[in-house]
């Protein structure tokens, strides 16, 4: 990486960029100096936002640009920590997500990924706004950018409700209200396997039923005689679902609702460990959301800057600085959309 | 703006001997409280570091005690677990990593570069914050039932234990973000704030040091903060990503743990290698010998610490293949860790070498850093480790490298910018002497535990068999001479504080920025940004000593 200070090396002179050539120009307002130090030289003079320890608004803006980077780059590896806990899990156990992926909502996730990407779209105009000084329209555009994070946490926290509602939550707390079958999402994608659940589920429960019966009656009927009354009942019941077909039995067995990997034998049911799938998706939207709500209180707090009209050309670092964010946190749920939403 | 000065001015200790400086600019608790002055914030820091190794000292001496004899000698077992737990967290948290980095990084390195302060005064505060608030964590973790899992905070003990792992895996979470944001910071500034005429190689070797170490603490450790994140919520809520009752992967904590804690240990010993690159020139009045490698092998080292956390877990399951692979590569770090040891003991060659009290610590690091470095190799081969994994073998191991090498040089350091920092000179004398007292308390303390270890002494426990009685009493006889020596340093440090003599500009006769200004610097350091000419080991030639200011000055000025 070399920069523009070993650049400088050769040339002792103080280096200035292109914004910091603009030496008449001030930033549009009438700020103190404020920074409670000796120097007055013509360059911190005409640029009241240019901290002491920087000689011109350039190596100011540098410095923060590499620094966000850096920044940036941190929290990729933050996240990447949850989406290498993801990739193992899945690998471990694909039936969980397969399973689990039919409890989301992917038409209020899709709608959240329009919302962010426009979003993003506000927060990079803003960027241009602020160069070119156009006060207004960067007011506008980071309101837009404010509203669209707003909506994203708005229909957030329905999903989180109905996950809530649903008992779709992490760890010994997870005790799902519908099976999977009887979700619209995995009828309308598999509408024979989800037929062929149903009838075996009735089935188990009906013999439930006939075995509870007579124990609850207290009346002993021979063994014997029980046993062949329902070894009947089931050759009746083969006889209309003699042999499940591939459709209806692969996504069964993909989603651990039938198989090995299912918690119980001959009734369907839902995969082992279920649970960490929501552990997962929890904590993965759970800080990716609090990010959006980061960046909301960022973006505010420059918005009441923008109130003042401070940025321009000389200035215009924390709203490029708060844009890359804004683009990483957008670019995070980019990744989790598909992820958690769009499993095969 | 002014244009730079030339070096030739800055040289001549600027004479204003009691003008304006950093810690006189302002007054007030408020003022250093607020302060944005990285000599402040790195002064702040040395104090709090210093007040958490006492702590973590005192942990070490009460175990040491305690194993004087088989059985119980002073405390309970429970006790033994948390405090051997909470001496782990409070040293490597606490103090190795932000030792010298957080503390002597501050004060030196905008000194070295020339610049005015760091790239970013508020996030620099911000951290030193970030760091009380950890410690905080860490303290309330000791008051309310101390963690007892081991500083390693391995999965599933640490989500089933009753005792309080929540605030101490926080407190490090904490301090995980204080450290990214001093790396962050020392990064651009190390970037964007050079002087006029300081390309990459006229940085000092401190100055490379701290940016390899910067590269890690801004790599890594993102990883352990998530990672202890899932810990702490996996506690909380039994989300059962670690807990394999709940479902969850043990080996995978395992993994995350040691992806950050493996570059960790070069966050903790780079930075003394720096110290030692920028000390032995100084104190040999020679030219750094092979400048460019030390400066490079710190990369290496923080490029491959990156490849090698798989060797802490050789016993846990792990593939062959991978064994084999995180081996192989673990012997690779010894090639840019000797590239160091031989170039600056060539350095040393036909120096005019001067045993004042730093040059003391670096001595002391050289043979206690190639005792605990060697001895690494020996780990890094699966057939011995299997043999030595868990055993005091390994504690041998790693207190010669974080001990011997990271506190040894943070000791240095402190010595070599004390008068710096502070503008006075400690008495010399004492200051030899802790030096010797300390390197015979480590070595007597650390070196038998090699022999425990290789017999069989399984690390972490409370009990051992009678026939290991003699080496650890040898030990823990040891650790009370180390803490004498420590004791005696920190009295002598303070003492200088009060009393005179006031420190010259130069008193070593050191080449790098940081000595062309008065001390304490100024509060702006540098009026202009001075012009550099050569490199931060050249022209040792071209100082002499003056007697009046008892310091070193340009010849001729």
């Amino acid at each position: 990486m070399s920069d523009a200070t070993s650049e400088a090396a050769e040339a002792p002179k103080p280096k200035s960029g292109p914004p910091a050539a603009k030496h008449g120009h001030d930033d549009g307002n009438g700020h103190d100096h404020g920074h409670g130090h000796e120097e007055h030289d013509p360059i911190h003079l005409a640029n009241p936002h240019l901290a002491h320890h920087f000689d011109t608004p350039q190596q100011q803006f540098d410095a923060g640009k590499l620094g966000i980077w850096l920044f940036l780059l941190t929290e990729v590896l933050f996240f990447a920590g949850l989406f290498c806990a993801y990739t193992v899990y899945r690998a471990y156990r694909p039936e969980v997500f397969v399973y689990a992926h039919y409890f989301l909502n992917t038409k209020l996730g899709a709608l959240n990924t329009c919302v962010l990407l426009l979003s993003s779209l506000t927060a990079a105009w803003s960027v241009r706004n602020a160069q070119l000084r156009q006060h207004s329209a960067l007011k506008l555009n980071i309101v837009i950018t404010i509203l669209c994070a707003c909506t994203f946490m708005v229909v957030k926290y329905f999903e989180y409700q109905h996950k809530f509602h649903d008992g779709l939550l992490p760890g010994p707390h997870f005790a799902p209200t519908e099976q999977v079958w009887e979700l619209e999402s995995f009828k309308h994608k598999h509408p024979e396997a989800a037929e062929y659940a149903e009838h075996l589920y009735k089935q188990a429960e009906k013999k439930k039923a006939a075995a509870e019966k007579p124990a609850a009656a207290g009346a002993a009927p021979a063994p014997g005689a029980e046993a062949a009354k329902e070894g009947a009942a089931a050759t009746e019941e083969h006889t209309v679902h003699a042999r499940p077909t591939e459709e209806q039995l692969e996504p069964l067995i993909a989603a651990g609702v039938l198989g090995p990997k299912a918690e119980t034998r001959d009734v369907p049911s839902k995969p082992r460990n279920a649970h960490v799938f929501f552990s997962i998706y929890f904590f993965m939207t759970g800080l990716h959301g609090l990010h959006v709500l980061i960046g909301i209180g960022i973006w505010v707090w420059l918005l009441l800057k923008a109130n003042k009209n401070v940025f321009g050309p000389n200035y215009f670092g924390p709203i490029d600085y708060a844009a890359l964010y804004w683009h990483l946190v957008d670019l995070i749920w980019i990744y989790l959309f598909p992820l958690l939403y769009l499993i095969h | 703006m002014a244009s730079p000065s030339t070096t030739a001015d800055l040289v001549a200790p600027q004479p204003r001997p009691d003008s304006d400086n950093y810690l006189t600019h302002e007054k007030g608790f408020l003022s250093w409280a607020l302060t944005l002055d990285h000599k402040r914030i790195g002064v702040m820091y040395l104090a709090s570091v210093l007040c958490a190794f006492a702590l973590g000292g005192t942990f070490a001496l009460i175990l040491r005690t305690e194993l004087l004899t088989p059985g119980k000698t002073i405390i309970e077992h429970d006790t033994y677990n948390q405090m051997f737990t909470l001496h782990g967290a409070v040293m490597v948290f606490l103090v190795i990593i932000p030792g010298i980095p957080a503390a002597l990084g501050n004060i030196a390195l905008p000194l070295q570069l020339g610049a005015k302060d760091v790239a970013f005064p508020r996030l620099n505060l911000a951290s030193y914050y970030l760091w009380l608030l950890g410690a905080a964590c860490m303290l309330t973790s000791l008051i309310m039932n101390a963690a007892d899992t081991g500083w390693t905070f391995y999965a599933p003990y640490s989500t089933t234990t009753q005792t309080a792992v929540a605030p101490a895996a926080m407190g490090a979470f904490i301090l995980g973000f204080s450290s990214i944001f001093t790396g962050l910071n020392f990064i651009v500034t190390i970037h964007k704030l050079r002087p006029p005429g300081m390309g990459w190689f006229r940085l000092p070797l401190f100055v490379w040091a701290l940016y390899s170490t910067a590269l890690i603490q801004v790599l890594a450790t993102p990883v352990i903060g998530i990672t202890l994140l899932m810990l702490i919520v996996e506690r909380l809520l039994h989300i059962g990503i670690f807990d394999p009752s709940l479902g969850g992967d043990p080996v995978l904590f395992q993994h995350f743990f040691w992806f950050y804690s493996h570059p960790a240990v070069y966050i903790m010993v780079v930075p003394g290698f720096g110290v030692i690159g920028d000390i032995i020139p100084v104190f040999s009045r020679k030219r750094i010998f092979g400048y460019k490698f030390i400066a490079v092998s710190s990369l290496a080292i923080a490029f491959l610490g990156f490849l090698v956390w798989g060797h802490h877990m050789f016993v846990a399951g792990q593939s062959l293949l991978a064994g084999s692979i995180f081996s192989a590569i673990t012997f690779l770090i010894a090639i840019p860790t000797a590239i160091k040891v031989f170039n600056w003991i060539t350095t040393m060659y036909k120096g005019s070498i001067h045993l004042d009290t730093p040059m003391l610590y670096a001595l002391a690091f050289l043979w206690v850093f190639t005792i605990g470095g060697l001895t690494g190799v020996f780990l890094a081969v699966m057939s011995v480790d299997v043999h030595l994994h868990d055993t005091y073998f390994v504690v041998a191991h790693f207190h010669y490298v974080m001990m011997g090498g990271a506190i040894t040089a943070l000791l240095g350091g402190i010595h070599y910018w004390w008068p710096k920092a502070f503008g006075r000179m400690y008495n010399e004398k004492v200051g030899r002497f802790g030096a010797v007292v300390v390197f015979v308390g480590l070595n007597v303390t650390f070196f038998p535990q090699f022999i425990l270890g290789s017999r069989g002494m399984p690390r972490r426990y409370y009990n051992y068999l009678p026939e290991f009685q003699p080496l650890h009493q040898l030990s823990t006889l040891g650790a009370y001479v180390l803490g004498l020596g420590f004791l005696m340093t920190a009295v002598s440090l303070i003492r200088s504080l009060m009393k005179k003599p006031d420190a010259p500009a130069n008193p070593w006769g050191s080449r790098t920025l940081e000595w062309t200004i008065s001390s304490p610097p100024p509060y702006y350091n540098f009026k202009t940004p001075p012009l550099v000419t050569r490199g931060p080991y050249d022209d040792y030639e071209g100082l002499v000593y003056d007697e009046k200011i008892h310091g070193y000055v340009e010849k001729g000025a």
